[in-house]
């Protein structure tokens, strides 16, 4: 019952809006928390708690009657503020570059801050694999417009592969992980050629479908994956052949620089080799976007059949989107595997796929820096919320639902041209 | 006119597209010679917009044949060519009679997405591009520049850098003619170009669609309902009817072709629930 009307609803509007959310919370408390079964004596009887469900309802009534009051305010505090006041778009590109810069230099400085945290860098290395994710997916979903709801299989394609390619084979980090990136790129191929037709809804569907067909046959090929129980004792990346290892002699990173030996050298290795190829791939998708191929995906996403009509083959565009997008969702699968010695296919479900979705749009498809703060957003607040035990997904839920009201087109959805005539026209670089 | 003694740029021949019962497009012939204007007309559904989508590859006809008189690549049947092909390899382009821009990019984007074959062999499936190697950089400039000429063409410089999809309607529609110029067409499909155009504006629309065939020989296939803009400007009119071609000749032959007057006015002794979509009078257009 949202109320769209311009002048501010009477109280009677309010509390009848407000009773209508109490009646669908006491419909659906009734089996929830009205309801519940207790042991006695080894028989399961149903037990009544009504004092919890009317508390629950009341608590409703009133936060939507709050909810609707603050939301009411904003809005009308929005309506009053000129438009003239609002930033020009050069200015807010001016600020989302420095708002970029002032994220780098976080990023660079962290591990330096909080050397003796094992914790904060952890998470910082956590956030960056979803940041590489999602500027990984933002090709497919929020450049070239196709809704992938299958991304982790990239991402479990490029964790198993180094996973196979070094415990069986012997194969070091870096020479697996372009191998590891081509074959995630062809699977991105491989499932880019039969749904060539589909869009939308349908598309999601199918995706949704291979992410599903990967991680189950990571299940149940025991011979390749070890099934269930993953893969374990993944060797870890060295620093350029220097293994993290405790000894004093100079084949070890400890022994070499003459430090003393510390877990945290590794963590932090490992944190700066993903934000190396985090950077490498915002590097990367930022100059495809001003290539002709970013711009191909743009006016796909816009107008496919318009894009026919120019002579575009829309088939290589389609598939170049796919393997550009699953050979980035492939390299940080690498780095995941080498990171964490540990893989199974519980790492690879479709939840992981909502998330990095969820970043991509909560980010404002296409916008990079969108992504890095979604990112910062959706890996934190679980982290933040770990004190609130159960309730942290609650949490989690109201943050991404108060985000798209604030922000319906993500948190940044201005969209940057890719050349501009009077830039041109002044100087070329 | 020019190429009278040449064969034809385009001939359709003997065309029909069927949609389960319903005939579209019923054994339809047609000559488009370059450096002319030709106009499809019809009432509305007679199968108009759908000769443009069997042409440009958008549909696959049921039978009958297309073909161009390429001059560089010789004889190319367009029913074969997917539609990209149609606008890559037989520079056939098309504009679209609701206005198909890519919205949420610049005008100057637009126009550039329209040079992506060129840009894309140039880039060398990006490898070039992503180095930043001058040969590609070249290109681009190349590109940017025919895409300014374009826009100085049609009055649009201005707006260069402006969001396609916030523009007024005429403005867009104008944005796609200069769009599907940067394909380099031989020839062009307009569907309802003048539609929501003011009077001036399609004045000067008049103005470059005769500039476009006199000065550079392009041949132009036009399906309109404004009946200043086909009078004044077409060397050659069509007029379909439920699919089947009713009449063909210049302006003046169309303009006094009785079984045209009937397809449009109907006749008087017959309920004019027939014709729902009666197209303005074209008796009294053609004065103007």
């Amino acid at each position: 019952m949202v109320v769209l009307a311009h002048q501010a609803p009477s109280v009677a509007q309010r509390c009848k809006d407000a009773g209508a959310v109490a009646a669908i919370a006491l419909l659906l408390g009734i089996p929830m928390l009205g309801l519940t079964t207790v042991d006695q004596g080894g028989s399961l009887l149903v037990a009544t708690r009504w004092p919890t469900l009317a508390i629950f309802v009341a608590l409703c009534f009133a936060g939507r009657l709050l909810a609707r009051y603050a939301i009411d305010a904003l809005q009308a505090r929005a309506r009053r503020r000129p438009a003239a006041t609002l930033l020009r778009p050069g200015a807010r590109h001016q600020l989302s570059l420095w708002l970029g810069w002032g994220c780098f230099g976080v990023a660079l400085a962290l591990p330096f801050v909080f050397s003796d945290n094992r914790y904060i860098v952890d998470t910082a290395t956590t956030v960056l694999i979803y940041v590489m994710l999602g500027w990984g997916l933002n090709v497919v979903v929020g450049l070239a417009g196709l809704l992938d709801l299958g991304y982790v299989a990239f991402y479990a394609v490029g964790a198993y592969a180094y996973a196979v390619l070094s415990t069986q084979f012997g194969w070091g980090f870096w020479q697996a992980l372009p191998v590891a990136g081509g074959l995630a790129a062809s699977f991105g191929l491989l499932l880019g050629w039969p749904t060539l037709r589909l869009r939308g809804d349908y598309l999601a569907i199918v995706t949704l479908g291979f992410g599903e067909i990967v991680r189950i046959i990571l299940v149940n090929w025991t011979a390749l994956s070890g099934g269930p129980n993953g893969i374990a004792s993944i060797p870890r990346p060295s620093f350029f052949g220097l293994p993290f290892k405790p000894g004093d002699d100079s084949a070890t990173f400890a022994g070499f620089f003459g430090l003393d030996f510390s877990p945290l050298h590794r963590l932090i290795f490992l944190y700066y080799l993903i934000l190396a190829l985090a950077m490498l791939t915002n590097l990367f998708v930022s100059r495809l976007r001003r290539l002709p191929i970013g711009r191909a995906w743009e006016a796909m996403r816009e107008d496919e059949i318009a894009c026919k009509a120019m002579g575009m083959n829309v088939t290589n565009v389609k598939l170049s989107a796919f393997a550009i997008g699953a050979m980035l969702g492939g390299l940080a699968g690498v780095f995941f595997a080498a990171r964490q010695g540990f893989i199974s296919p519980e790492s690879f479900t479709f939840n992981e796929s909502a998330i990095i979705l969820a970043i991509v749009v909560l980010g404002g498809m296409g916008s990079q820096l969108g992504v890095v703060l979604a990112s910062l957003v959706l890996v934190l607040l679980p982290e933040l919320g770990r004190d609130f035990a159960e309730y942290r997904m609650l949490l989690f839920g109201t943050a991404m639902i108060l985000i798209m009201i604030w922000r319906p087109g993500g948190i940044l959805s201005q969209r940057q041209p890719t050349l501009r005539h009077r830039a041109e026209a002044g100087a070329a670089p | 006119m020019s190429a009278a003694d040449n064969a034809p740029l385009l001939r359709v021949e003997n065309l029909c597209m069927r949609f389960g019962g319903l005939t579209a497009i019923d054994d339809l012939s047609l000559d488009v010679q370059a450096g002319q204007i030709t106009a499809v007309i019809g009432p509305n559904g007679a199968g108009k917009t759908t000769f443009f989508n069997c042409l440009t590859g958008f549909y696959r006809p049921t039978s009958g044949r297309v073909r161009l008189n390429h001059p560089q690549r010789g004889e190319l049947h367009l029913e074969a060519l997917d539609s990209h092909q149609v606008a890559s390899r037989a520079q056939v382009v098309r504009t679209f009679q609701n206005v198909r821009l890519f919205p949420k990019m610049t005008v100057l984007e637009n126009l550039i997405v329209a040079q992506h074959n060129r840009l894309q062999r140039a880039s060398f499936f990006s490898l070039a591009g992503l180095l930043g190697l001058p040969g590609y950089r070249r290109t681009e400039q190349a590109a940017i520049e025919i895409a300014v000429d374009r826009l100085t063409r049609l009055n649009l410089i201005d707006r260069a850098d402006a969001v396609a999809g916030d523009l007024p309607y005429g403005m867009q529609r104008r944005i796609e003619i200069a769009r599907a110029l940067c394909v380099d067409p031989l020839l062009l499909c307009l569907d309802e170009p003048a539609a929501g155009l003011n009077p001036r504006e399609s004045a000067e629309l008049n103005e470059l669609l005769q500039s476009l065939v006199q000065g550079e020989g392009l041949a132009i296939l036009l399906i309109e309902h404004d009946m200043s803009v086909v009078m004044n400007i077409s060397d050659h009119i069509c007029v379909l009817n439920y699919g089947c071609k009713i009449a063909e000749g210049s302006p003046l032959q169309i303009q006094n072709d009785p079984q045209v007057i009937k397809a449009y006015l109907g006749e008087d002794d017959e309920d004019d629930d027939d014709f729902d979509g009666v197209e303005p009078a074209l008796a009294t257009e053609s004065e103007s």
